[in-house]
C-alpha cells in the first residue's frame, strides 16, 4: 500500500516538473497508437462497410474469422510481423525492425479484428428503415453508407475507443519487435515493463497512473466530439 | 465549432501519422545480454560511443540465446554475449567474427541469509551438490532460481550442475517444485528468487547494483574458472548478412577494448562491477595480446 501512495505522489511529481523523459515517452506512446488506430480506421470502416452492406457466401465464415482474431495474443502477433519484417525475412529490406514505424504496423494488425468486427456489428446495428428510406431517396451506395455511419456513430466511437484501449496498452508487441530502445522505441508498457523487472516499483505505478491519466483524456475529448 | 474542432483534429492526426514514421534507418544496432543491460553499463557507455561515432546506438537486451538469434536474423550490427558454448556455435557457423572480450566478472551464489542448507563459502560445485540434494529432499523450503532462458547465465548455471554429477536433462530440469524456471532476465530472476527466499546464480555486477532492493545475500563468491564470466562482442559476418554495418561494428569494437573504455569499464560503478579485460588480477582469457590487437 505505501508503494501505490508513493507511485501516486511520484507520478504527480513527474506531471508537475514536465519530466523530459516521461514526457518523450508519452509523445512517443500517443504518436504510435494513436496512427495505429487511424490507419485501422482507414481501412476497417470502408472494409466494415463492404463486408455489412453486401451478401456474398461466406459472409458469415468471414465475420466469424475476424472475431475469433479479437483474441489474438499480442505475442502472436508480435511474432508474427517479426519473422515478416526481420533482416531475412520477406519484408527485411524495408529495415524497419526497432522502430517506431513497425510498432504502428503491428498495432495495426493487432487491433483491425476488433475495429472490424465491431464496426460491421455497428453497422447491424441500425435500422433496416434507413437504407430502405435513403435509397427510395435516390441516394446511391456512398450517401447510404454515410447515413448508416452517421446513425451508428455511437456504436462506431465505441468502437474506435476500445481499439485505441488495446493499442496503448500492449507490451508482448511492442516489446518484441520495438525492443523497448532508450529514446527511440521505448513506450510506457514497455518501460514500466522494465521498471517492474529492475525493481523500481515506485516508478512503474507512476508510469501507469500516466498511462491511464493520458487515455482518460483521450476519451473525454472523443466523447465530447461524440456528443455534437 | 464543430468543422472547427474536426480540422484541429484531422492536423494532430496527420502530425500523429507523421510522427509515427519517423526513424527508418540510420541507427547502429546491437544486441546486448540482460545482465549488462541491467546494470545499467550501457547508460552509462551509450552516449560516449554516440558522441564519438556521431551515430545514434540502439540497444536491445535479451539473454545471449536471444541476443544471437538477433544477429542471425540481421536485426542488429553487434551482439555482446556471455556463454562459451554457444559463442563457439556462433563463430564456427560463420555468424560472429571479430571477437573480443573487453570486460569480465566472476558469477556467485546468493540465498537467503538464513542460508537453511548451510553453503556459505563451499566451492560452487560442492554448494550445487547441496542444493540438489536439500531441493529434492524439502522442495517446500529449499528452492532454487534458474534463468531458464539459454543465457550466458543459465549456461554457466547448467556447467555447475554437470560438476556436481547431475545430469541436467535428467536429474534438475522438471525434477520438482524447488527448481523454478523463470525464463526471463538477471533482474526479474533475482526479484523471483527473493520472493521466494530461493538460491540463485547471479554475475557479481548485477548482483551489487540491485543492492537494497533484495534481502538476498551473496554465499558463495569464488574467484576460479567455473565462476569465471568473460563477456565478449562480436561483428555479424558481412557474408551473411549483407546489410550488416560492419565499418562501424568495427568501431565499436575497438572503442570497447580502447584505453580510455577501458579505464571507464573498471571504474563503472565505484569499481568493484566489473573488471576490463586488461586488469590481469585474474587471467580470464589465454592470450591477452591478440585480443588487445585492433580489429581490421
Amino acid at each position: 500500500m505505501n508503494e501505490l501512495l508513493q507511485g501516486l505522489i511520484k507520478a504527480f511529481e513527474l506531471l508537475v516538473t514536465l519530466d523530459p523523459e516521461v514526457m518523450e515517452i508519452a509523445g512517443r506512446s500517443l504518436a504510435i497508437s494513436v496512427t495505429a488506430t487511424l490507419l485501422a480506421g482507414v481501412i476497417c470502416l470502408p472494409l466494415g462497410g463492404l463486408i455489412h452492406f453486401n451478401r456474398f457466401t461466406g459472409k458469415r465464415t468471414l465475420i466469424n474469422l475476424i472475431q475469433t482474431f479479437y483474441s489474438i495474443p499480442t505475442v502472436v502477433v508480435g511474432l508474427f510481423v517479426f519473422l515478416f519484417f526481420s533482416r531475412i525475412g520477406p519484408l527485411g529490406v524495408f529495415n524497419l525492425m526497432f522502430t517506431p514505424t513497425i510498432m504502428v504496423i503491428g498495432q495495426v494488425i493487432l487491433i483491425a479484428p476488433i475495429l472490424l468486427g465491431l464496426v460491421i456489428a455497428a453497422f447491424s446495428g441500425v435500422e433496416k428503415a434507413i437504407t430502405d428510406t435513403a435509397r427510395s431517396l435516390g441516394a446511391n451506395d456512398l450517401q447510404i453508407g454515410i447515413a448508416v455511419l452517421q446513425e451508428a456513430r455511437f456504436a462506431v466511437m465505441a468502437a474506435v475507443l476500445l481499439a485505441f484501449g488495446r493499442a496503448i496498452s500492449e507490451v508482448g508487441l511492442a516489446l518484441m519487435v520495438g525492443g523497448n530502445i532508450k529514446g527511440f522505441t521505448r513506450v510506457f508498457t514497455t518501460a514500466i515493463s522494465l521498471e517492474t523487472s529492475k525493481g523500481d516499483i515506485e516508478l512503474s505505478i507512476a508510469l501507469g497512473i500516466i498511462l491511464i491519466l493520458i487515455s482518460l483524456v483521450v476519451n473525454m475529448v472523443l466523447n465530447r466530439l461524440q456528443q455534437r | 465549432m464543430r468543422k472547427a474542432i474536426y480540422c484541429l483534429l484531422s492536423t494532430i492526426a496527420l502530425l500523429a501519422l507523421l510522427a509515427g514514421f519517423v526513424g527508418c534507418a540510420g541507427e547502429f544496432k546491437i544486441a546486448t545480454t540482460t545482465s549488462l543491460y541491467d546494470t545499467g553499463l550501457w547508460s552509462y557507455l551509450e552516449p560516449l560511443f554516440e558522441k564519438k561515432e556521431n551515430v545514434a546506438l540502439d540497444i536491445i537486451y535479451a539473454g545471449t540465446g536471444a541476443a544471437l538469434n538477433q544477429g542471425k536474423s540481421g536485426n542488429v550490427d553487434a551482439v555482446i554475449v556471455h556463454d562459451p558454448d554457444q559463442e563457439k556455435s556462433f563463430v564456427n557457423d560463420g555468424w560472429g567474427i571479430d571477437k573480443r572480450s573487453f570486460a569480465y566478472n566472476f558469477f556467485m551464489i546468493a540465498g537467503p541469509s538464513s542460508d537453511p542448507l548451510g553453503i556459505k563459502d563451499l566451492n560452487p560445485a560442492d554448494a550445487f551438490k547441496k542444493i540438489a540434494e536439500g531441493g529434492m529432499k524439502d522442495p517446500g523450503k529449499v528452492k532454487f532460481v534458474s534463468r531458464g532462458d539459454n543465457s550466458g547465465t543459465h549456461g554457466a548455471e547448467k556447467r555447475l550442475w554437470a560438476a556436481a554429477g547431475y545430469d541436467y536433462a535428467k536429474d534438475i530440469e522438471k525434477s520438482g517444485k524447488w527448481y523454478i524456471e523463470t525464463g526471463q532476465g538477471m533482474g526479474p530472476t533475482l526479484t523471483m528468487a527473493n520472493e521466494q527466499n530461493a538460491y540463485v546464480l547471479c554475475d557479481g555486477s548485477t548482483f551489487t547494483s540491485y543492492k537494497g532492493k533484495l534481502a538476498l545475500v551473496a554465499l558463495v563468491k569464488k574467484t576460479a574458472a567455473e565462476t569465471l564470466n568473460v563477456y565478449n562482442v562480436y561483428a555479424i559476418n558481412p557474408d551473411k548478412i549483407k546489410t550488416t554495418q560492419i565499418a562501424i561494428a568495427k568501431d565499436f569494437i575497438n572503442w570497447l577494448i580502447s584505453p580510455d573504455v577501458q579505464k571507464l569499464i573498471g571504474q563503472y560503478g565505484g569499481g568493484s562491477l566489473f573488471y576490463p579485460i586488461t586488469d590481469t588480477t585474474y587471467p580470464a582469457i589465454p592470450n591477452l595480446a591478440d585480443n588487445m590487437k585492433p580489429v581490421q
